[in-house]
């Protein structure tokens, strides 16, 4: 119990003092989850609708291969990325091993199968007569995955949620292709597992703390912007209602 | 009425649609032209949609061509659809105050904001559902959202307005009400109009031209009173309701009056059939035959009349179907008063009674 207090007393110190960089350690684990997320937002709806709307030869396949990669080990993308940025491997001339490019690839690996599978599943949930109508508005095909998007709106919400929460939560990819470079490449959970692997069990858990907390704030705002959209909902079908009453009631007041 | 003079807005050649190797539709030319009413009839499973889906560019047919107004539809699809209208069975809105789902396709199509809302206000007020602009979509009954449908369409103003069964899953006293309000608008309007229905009330009351599709192929195309009244073959008669299809011989043609031979009973008709021909399918509706007792006191001579036994009485509403046996089967409709009055009943002998214009002969070959 002793370790639970002092780490929490070891959060508070470091986050009033910022001890080790823990901003600067906490701002870089946003920015590349955040970019890592934003970009596997683009390829997960790309792939999603073409595994939703596509019939092709393969798709038994791809789907298994989503499926699969909704829960992908993330020491083994690491493993492969740092293989393929390594200096002498097959993009070795990037230079891009140990930085936050490398990081920010690795997170993409892991966020985009999870955002893939779920806008997949969410699309295919549509009426598909739903996509010919929309075409028979007049939409060109991103005009039509704009809309259906927009139809998705709160299971795609779940999507992004799910996709920032298993990037920043990822460790093992990231510091493998990272390095953990304190200053350079240091993200919150690569500072758990050094921390915690020197022993310093209340610096690893303020950490933790840290991590959690940024995770709630997130997920936080995410729901609710879920919960407007779904209040709108409510709001609109009370309006409905009241438009049901309202015949009755205005030949009164009219007069 | 289309005539030749009209411009033809649509046209079909050698359209062919094969799907896990079958030939799902099959339509060597079709035409539709400016200003009518073309009505698709025919069984579930013919096809239908699949030729409506293709008729409204949306789906891309395994062999043929679609030209509108003139134009190759192949790699000019998106902008072509800009131009026509689909109604579909469902409403198929999208989860948006219904005055944004009248919006959304004239926003694709370029039309200005101030237009977009006149428009869209103008059309939910013709089909009657105005006061529901701002609510919505999810909480509209099922007429409701068909309503605001047809309102969609409508007010994209299309040169080419396609309708898959639009009626047909709403319940029956709502579809009356909106086939009512669909007729009428479609009376002021004049638009070019392909309806895809297994209703032959329906088609019979909106269509110029009905076209029978059976089995992935048209089968028949031409005015409602021809196709119903005058099938071109045993399919197409079994389709539209005319129920007694029967083997006949040819015997002799004499003052535009054919007589041919069905089991033995001499039966007379004025049919439009010319030529030569010796094997011939008699058609006849069932509500055009009625039921004498036997031993009836004959005065009108212009009837056929064929002896047989009651086989089997049917209710069906106000009415019955008596089935005959003549050596072949007939059966006649009659009110269910009738079949009181006469005292019919499983074994009794009757005359079937028809005039010989309510026969249509096709040529067997």
């Amino acid at each position: 119990m002793d370790l639970i207090g002092n780490g929490l007393k070891e959060a508070f110190r470091l986050l009033l003092h910022n001890d080790g960089d823990v901003y600067e350690i906490a701002l870089r684990s946003v920015y590349v989850s955040g970019v890592a997320t934003a970009l596997s937002l683009i390829l997960g709806i790309g792939l999603g609708a073409t595994l939703a709307f596509r019939q092709f030869r393969g798709r038994f396949v791809a789907l298994t291969l989503v499926n699969t990669g909704m829960g992908l080990p993330p020491v083994v993308v690491g493993l492969v990325i740092a293989i393929l940025l390594w200096r002498s491997g097959p993009f070795g001339g990037l230079g891009w091993i140990y930085t936050t490019r490398a990081m920010i690839i690795a997170q993409i690996v892991i966020a985009t199968p999870v955002i893939t599978g779920f806008t997949a599943a969410a699309l295919a949930s549509l009426q598909p007569r739903l996509r010919l109508q929309v075409y028979a508005l007049g939409a060109s095909r991103l005009q039509m995955l704009w809309i259906l998007l927009q139809e998705v709106r709160l299971p795609l919400l779940a999507a992004i949620m799910a996709g920032f929460g298993a990037a920043i939560s990822e460790v093992g990819a990231s510091v493998m292709v990272g390095g953990n470079i304190s200053g350079h490449t240091r993200v919150l959970t690569g500072a758990v597992l050094l921390e915690q692997s020197r022993g310093n069990f209340g610096a690893a858990l303020a950490l933790g703390i840290i991590l959690l907390a940024m995770m709630i704030a997130v997920n936080a705002l995410f729901t609710w912007v879920q919960l407007g959209v779904r209040r709108d909902r409510q709001r609109a079908d009370r309006t409905a209602d009241a438009g049901q009453a309202l015949p009755l009631v205005q030949p009164w007041l009219q007069r | 009425m289309a005539t030749a003079l009209n411009q033809i807005r649509l046209s079909v050649r050698g359209l062919v649609v094969r799907r896990g190797g079958r030939t799902i539709v099959e339509v060597p030319a079709l035409d539709v032209a400016d200003g009518e009413v073309l009505a698709i009839i025919g069984p579930n499973g013919a096809g239908k949609s699949t030729l409506l889906l293709h008729l409204a560019m949306l789906e891309r047919p395994t062999a043929g061509e679609l030209r509108f107004d003139g134009e190759p539809v192949r790699g000019h699809a998106l902008a072509l659809r800009r131009r026509t209208a689909v109604v579909f069975q469902e409403p198929l809105l999208l989860d948006r105050t219904v005055l944004s789902n009248v919006e959304t396709g004239m926003r694709l199509r370029g039309v200005g904001r101030g237009e977009r809302r006149a428009r869209a206000e103008r059309w939910l007020t013709r089909f009657g559902v105005g006061a529901l602009a701002e609510r919505s979509s999810r909480t509209l009954s099922g007429g409701e959202a068909q309503r605001v449908s047809l309102a969609r369409a409508f007010a994209l103003e299309p040169e080419l307005l396609l309708l898959d069964e639009p009626f047909s899953a709403l319940d029956a006293p709502t579809r009356a009400a909106l086939t009512e309000d669909f007729a009428a608008v479609l009376a002021e309007s004049r638009r070019t109009v392909v309806l895809v229905t297994h209703d032959h009330d329906e088609a019979a009351r909106l269509a110029d031209r009905v076209a029978v599709m059976i089995d992935g192929r048209l089968r028949q195309i031409g005015a409602p009173a021809t196709v119903f009244g005058a099938p071109g073959d045993a399919g197409v008669a079994a389709f539209v309701g005319v129920e007694n299809v029967v083997p006949a011989v040819f015997v002799s043609r004499a003052d535009g009056l054919f007589t041919v031979s069905a089991a033995g009973h001499l039966i007379e008709t004025v049919t439009e059939t010319h030529g030569e021909f010796r094997d011939a399918l008699v058609c006849l509706r069932p509500e055009d035959i009625s039921i004498a007792p036997a031993g009836h006191d004959w005065s009108d001579s212009a009837r056929n009349r064929i002896p047989g036994t009651v086989r089997r009485i049917v209710p069906s509403g106000a009415d019955a179907r008596v089935e005959i046996d003549c050596g072949f089967t007939l059966t006649a409709r009659i009110t269910r008063r009738s079949v009181d009055d006469l005292g019919l009943a499983p074994g009794s002998a009757v005359v079937a009674t028809f005039k010989a214009t309510a026969v249509h002969l096709i040529r067997r070959s």
